[in-house]
């Protein structure tokens, strides 16, 4: 191995442990992201202005609103995470430090793993627990929110480790945000058709012990496979030059 | 064994061998989905809960069959494309998208024909109908990112890995009618079990699904040589092959 192919800047070494640098990647995304209050607060008031537009623009009434609700909110969730997505590797792609990155001695799949979990932290956790409150406003009944917010805890981390694959793709590209959109939506499709489902059926008295295992099924199969296309997809990506 | 997997990475072996076999796969396609498509149109018996409104079948299920069998088909060459680099699967891959596209639309579209006489509405939001919509989606998104990459080898290989990501949806739609309690009916073959119609139904059926097989090989193969041509323009074998037209 000769010197010129060495990273310049080490973030760390060979010496340091997987977990180690998973663990430093996630603190130093949390901390950027923190230093950044307002990029944290866009995604959660795009959040709560969708929900609004659907009492205003549909129906006010009450009984609509209860069948509605559900599917309401799992939509603006997913638009929120979508928009969001762009920040994912985009500043980090500006300034060369995902290269330094995909230099790493570390399995890239892990540290792209790392940062989807912060990704979701800021921004499907947020929505989660900022959930009941909108349940209420679309008079969802309590059973009902706390159906809802089980599903988004299960289901944002689909969503964001499904868009790492679209954001690692669609990185340097012209119009990247449009195409970002058509590329993964197609992939949140069922996410959203399960996610709904659930709340209707609770809606309905039946039991949900079968969507939920699905959807945790969902979760496990993002987990594991996710982060390799993201993975790949960004070392293309990088490649592009 | 190794030298014709070599070979098959060559394009300008695959142009040449491609231009010998072509002329067989459209003959008899074309003979194939005419048998298929007059027998079942003119002369396969009426059904007696649908009456002739069923013989929309003998068009609908060769391009829903294919729509499909023609993404896994690109997921495999997608796969080769990554694992082996081979030029010709990015090239089968960029070359049949557009075909599969059609097909898909086609499925849709003659869906949507038999279904406002049968089921009485045009469009229903049911698992079969939603997740052949969401195929739609997925190539429309693969042509998509190829055209928004410029270098055509990061193209290929960024499309590569959609197309894998992609594959999830294709159990979805397999099973769909059996998971789900929907309007659509249950697949017309099983490679296991015995038609539930008789003979004179599925045999021109048959017909028609492999008649599209060949014509679509021979589709795949025409877009194949012309990306081919235009990305190997600089090579001396397509500035002969433009002169003299022969390989």
């Amino acid at each position: 191995m000769n010197a010129e192919v060495r990273p310049i800047v080490p973030l760390a070494s060979s010496s340091v442990g997987a977990l180690a640098a998973m663990k430093g990647v996630f603190s130093r995304d949390m901390k950027v992201a923190f230093r950044q209050r307002q990029d944290l607060l866009n995604p959660l008031l795009f959040f709560i202005m969708v929900v609004t537009l659907f009492p205003l623009g549909v129906s006010p009434e009450a009984s609509f609103l209860r069948e509605a609700g559900a599917g309401i909110l799992w939509v603006a969730a997913l638009l929120s995470v979508l928009l969001s997505l762009d920040h994912l590797f985009r500043h980090d792609f500006d300034d060369g430090t995902l290269e330094q990155l995909v230099l790493q001695p570390q399995p890239l799949f892990l540290l792209i793993l790392a940062k989807t979990m912060a990704h979701w932290m800021l921004t499907g956790l947020p929505l989660v627990i900022l959930t009941p409150v909108l349940g209420v406003m679309v008079h969802l009944d309590g059973n009902s929110i706390a159906v809802l917010c089980l599903t988004l805890l299960i289901g944002t981390p689909v969503l964001s480790l499904i868009g790492a694959i679209g954001a690692a793709l669609t990185l340097g590209l012209r119009s990247a945000g449009v195409l970002l959109s058509l590329l993964i939506i197609p992939l949140y499709i069922p996410v959203l058709i399960f996610g709904t489902g659930t709340v209707a059926a609770a809606v309905e008295g039946a039991s949900v012990g079968a969507y939920l295992a699905l959807m945790g099924a969902f979760l496990v199969l993002a987990l594991t496979l996710a982060p390799f296309a993201a993975a790949a997809a960004l070392r293309i990506s990088l490649s592009n030059g | 064994m190794w030298q014709f997997f070599h070979k098959l990475g060559s394009p300008k072996w695959f142009f040449g061998i491609s231009t010998r076999f072509m002329p067989w796969l459209l003959m008899s396609g074309i003979l194939l989905l005419m048998a298929g498509v007059v027998w079942g149109l003119a002369f396969a018996p009426k059904d007696y809960l649908q009456g002739n409104s069923y013989r929309i079948i003998f068009i609908h299920v060769p391009t829903a069959f294919m729509a499909q069998s023609v993404y896994i088909m690109m997921a495999s060459a997608a796969l080769v494309t990554l694992v082996w680099r081979m030029k010709l699967a990015d090239v089968f891959v960029k070359a049949v998208t557009p075909v599969g596209l059609v097909l898909t639309f086609l499925a849709l579209f003659t869906g949507a024909v038999w279904g406002k006489p049968t089921w009485g509405t045009w469009w229903i939001w049911d698992a079969r109908l939603t997740s052949m919509l969401i195929l739609l989606f997925l190539y429309g998104g693969v042509i998509a990112l190829d055209r928004a990459i410029n270098d055509e080898k990061s193209a290929a290989r960024a499309v590569a890995v959609l197309v894998l990501v992609g594959v999830v949806n294709i159990p979805i739609i397999k099973y769909s009618v059996e998971w789900w309690n929907t309007l659509h009916q249950p697949a017309t073959f099983k490679l296991t079990e015995k038609p539930s119609m008789p003979a004179e139904m599925w045999v021109p059926l048959l017909l028609s699904v492999l008649g599209l097989y060949l014509i679509f090989g021979w589709l795949a193969c025409i877009r194949m040589q012309t990306e081919i041509l235009s990305r190997e323009q600089r090579t001396r074998w397509v500035k002969e092959f433009v002169m003299k037209g022969k390989v």
